[in-house]
């Protein structure tokens, strides 16, 4: 079953985009624009990867006029991804909703770099008070190969 | 007979790989230097072992001998040459082996070069090296063995995946494998200078090569890779956040990290035990790569082989790996005591700054990519995370590196002042300044990230320069200029990788704020307008190729009466995988590209065109390329020969060695 499904989910993502066709154009160049940055923003559920907006499968042709439908009705960006999530599941947005465990998600880029930050700039303070240490860094066998090394 | 002997060429190499890694581990501990020189000739047979058993998998593939399974599934005797011989590397199973075949190709050479390295610590490394490749033996033997044959052979093979028909992806997987597997390297350095108990800067500066070496290798498959992506894919993408890709980007970044904190510990012995932790999670993050790529845990669009079998066996070689190395890690780091002290405001400050953006930001990358594992397994949500994810969580980290990087690589050591520094850069500042305003006048009501981008991408490059320059020291513009040409590869090395980064970034930020997309359909003779160009359709031909139909548009791009160029995007249909591909057609040119694509025809006999004009698209690669030159020079710097030499001559060469 797997195998199959890897299989048919291998050619599909294996025809080549030619994603966005021309019959699909909405002649409002602003509603268009808005709907390809809509597209870019959800998930070909049966692809790996790919936003519908890249997508030549099926799926996304028949996701993408949705949008544009949702569009030409009215409805503003936030109610067409709305709309689609309620359909399809938050597993079309590409970008996850920074609600309850993928807050982590969220704030794990900015609060990783406070802490790295913090223990960064706590090494350098540490480094600025040590005292150098007095001189006698070599032992004797490293004295022996100081004087090979320096060809003596 | 031979495809035989290539088997038990490396069922011997696993149990050299067994003795390599115990005995000369004793002997480095007993001091029995007997038992520590088996290191040597040791790795050497392995590495013309997995090299006789890798040749003689490559014979099969040549041969087209269909009584091996991977042959079949992989290969077909009309497919050319080239994808032949690729198709070795193309597939689970022989990639495993060129993994093994790197492997053993750096502990080879780590023996060969490594004959300045005191005996305990080279006999330490090459075990531990050893180690990591009888751990990837057992994988190949007992998961996924390239040699097992078929009872009764097919008369032909199955074909190659078209998409991997291509000289870019061809050669897209060695060179990734050179960097992974060289990071093995640095690795076995960190572990055995950990059971070693002492790490100094001859040993950061017996590391750096092998860094160096392992980070242009993967800059130069990153590359390659985002170059098959933007041509082959057919909208003219170069880099998706797929799986895949950060798999590859998380090691390359931990790599550049490491590069630089190694120069701390071999310039002033300080950063040691973070070196150490890097050099282990850089080949950590190598491990879950290849973990991701080869259990297909994570799907994506690269995973053609998958099976989770070797996802185990692969995750319990990763745990046991990083687990010993950390315990190993935690035991020891305790006794590694920095030497160097440096002010606040230093070169060494501003590389642990370095340091903290590029490990966070492949912190934050790796989250991502495994976001939707863990969703999935704790909190039963089945979510995705993509491009817009890790654009937004990822550009900023890559904002303040280029905001900052031409003011550290700048300070000098120990001790610097922040206003002396900028002085110096006044120069870059301004000209980077009024290249960012030229471009935000120029383009009206566009996003900041032209401007911007162009402003970091200019502030690198002739940041780079005043680097150089201000190292020539005073008088005529004549002498000034002879000793910079004079200075050490090293210097120049830093100075050109990092105008390479700057380069990438102008090509970035120019492609994505300025690109221009026009979609129709078009009957042949028509001719229309994209971004001042004439683009005309002159004609559709169904053509055969050697193992594919194409059909191949003849187009021509104008510009006004003049014609630049002629182009043949081509759809191309593999029977025998039936597996359609597009090739589109580019004129590359130094500012931009133009981007043609053809596709369906319509139901009134004109075809669906696509035309792309995407500026500054070639600069992404070629400041890969120049970033790969850096580290080649630096890695040619006579530096890292001085010590080897220095037993058979003294050097003649005037050039000072810092």
């Amino acid at each position: 079953m797997l195998k199959h499904l890897l299989l048919a989910l291998s050619l599909l993502l294996a025809v080549p985009a030619f994603a966005v066709e021309p019959d699909e154009v909405l002649d409002d160049p602003v509603l268009e624009t808005r709907a390809r940055e809509i597209s870019k923003g959800l998930r070909c559920l049966v692809c790996r990867n790919e936003s519908i907006d890249e997508s030549n499968a099926e799926l996304a042709k028949e996701l993408r006029v949705l949008v544009r439908e949702r569009l030409v009705e009215g409805d503003s960006d936030e109610e067409v991804v709305d709309y689609l999530v309620d359909r399809y599941g938050e597993y079309v947005l590409l970008k996850p909703k920074a609600t309850g465990a993928n807050l982590v998600l969220w704030v794990a880029g900015p609060v990783l770099l406070i802490v790295a930050l913090g223990i960064g700039v706590g090494y350098v303070l540490t480094r600025r008070r040590s005292e150098e240490p007095s001189g006698a860094g070599l032992s004797a066998e490293e004295e022996a190969r100081l004087k090979e090394i320096m060809g003596e | 007979m031979f495809i035989e002997l290539g088997h038990f060429a490396l069922v011997l190499a696993f149990a050299v790989a067994l003795v390599q890694m115990v005995v000369p581990l004793i002997g480095a501990h007993k001091r029995w230097t007997g038992w520590m020189a088996v290191a040597e000739p040791a790795a050497t047979t392995q590495f013309l072992l997995v090299a006789f058993s890798f040749a003689a998998l490559t014979y099969a593939f040549v041969v087209s001998d269909f009584s091996l399974r991977i042959v079949v599934a992989n290969s077909h005797t009309d497919k050319p040459m080239l994808y032949k011989v690729s198709g070795v590397w193309g597939n689970h199973e022989g990639s495993m082996l060129l993994w093994v075949l790197i492997l053993t190709l750096f502990g080879a050479m780590a023996a060969w070069f490594g004959g300045n390295l005191p005996p305990t610590l080279r006999a330490r490394v090459l075990a531990v090296q050893s180690a990591i490749g009888a751990a990837f033996y057992g994988f190949i033997l007992f998961t996924s063995n390239p040699f097992d044959r078929l009872a009764v052979p097919p008369f032909n093979g199955e074909d190659l995946n078209p998409l991997l028909q291509d000289p870019g992806l061809a050669f897209h997987p060695p060179f990734l494998y050179l960097g992974y597997v060289g990071l093995s390297i640095c690795f076995s350095f960190a572990v055995a200078a950990l059971i070693e108990g002492r790490v100094d800067a001859a040993w950061g500066r017996w590391v750096r090569p092998w860094t160096l070496a392992a980070w242009l290798f993967l800059t130069v498959g990153i590359g390659l890779g985002s170059w098959w992506a933007y041509y082959e894919l057919g909208w003219g993408g170069f880099w998706f956040w797929d799986p895949v890709e950060n798999a590859s980007f998380m090691p390359w970044l931990i790599g550049a990290a490491l590069l630089h904190s190694a120069i701390v510990v071999e310039k002033r012995e300080a950063l040691k035990s973070w070196t150490i932790l890097l050099a282990i999670m850089a080949f950590g993050f190598s491990l879950i790569g290849t973990f991701i790529v080869r259990s297909g845990v994570i799907t994506s669009v690269h995973a053609f082989a998958n099976d989770p079998e070797r996802g185990v066996f692969i995750l319990m070689i990763l745990g046991v790996f990083m687990g010993g190395a950390l315990m190993l890690y935690a035991a020891r780091a305790g006794i590694m005591e920095a030497k160097g002290v440096f002010g606040v405001v230093s070169r060494e400050s501003a590389l642990v700054f370095n340091n903290v953006l590029l490990a966070v930001a492949a912190l934050v990358v790796f989250i991502g990519t495994i976001w939707p594992l863990v969703a999935e397994m704790f909190f039963a949500r089945k979510l995705s995370v993509g491009p817009p994810f890790f654009n937004m969580a990822f550009t900023p980290f890559m904002v303040i590196l280029a905001l900052i990087l031409p003011i550290g690589a700048i300070l000098p050591w120990k001790r610097a002042r922040l206003g002396r520094a900028l002085w110096q850069l006044r120069a870059a500042l301004v000209l980077a300044l009024a290249v960012g305003v030229l471009v935000f006048a120029l383009q009206t009501g566009r996003s900041a990230l032209g401007p911007v981008g162009m402003f970091l991408g200019t502030w690198l490059i002739s940041g780079a320069a005043v680097d150089l320059w201000s190292r020539s020291g005073r008088g005529a513009v004549g002498a000034r200029l002879g000793r910079v040409l004079r200075l050490p590869r090293a210097d120049w090395g830093k100075a050109v990788a990092h105008a390479g980064l700057g380069v990438t970034m102008l090509g970035i930020s120019g492609l994505l704020a300025w690109e221009v997309e026009d979609i129709r359909t078009a009957n042949i003779g028509d001719r229309f307008e994209v971004a001042g160009y004439g683009i005309q359709l002159d004609a559709v031909e169904r053509v055969p190729g050697p193992n594919y139909r194409s059909t191949m548009a003849t187009m021509t791009v104008w510009r006004g009466d003049r014609q630049l160029a002629t182009l043949h995007p081509e759809k191309r249909v593999y029977p025998v995988a039936a597996m359609p591909t597009t090739e589109a057609g580019i004129d590359n040119g130094f500012l931009r590209d133009v981007y043609l694509v053809i596709g369906d025809p319509q139901d009134d006999g004109s075809w669906a065109v696509r035309t792309y004009i995407k500026p500054l698209a070639n600069w992404i690669w070629l400041g890969a390329i120049i970033m790969a030159l850096g580290g080649l020079l630096s890695l040619s710097d006579r530096r890292y020969r001085v010590a080897a030499g220095a037993r058979k001559a003294a050097p003649t060469d005037a050039v000072p060695a810092e």
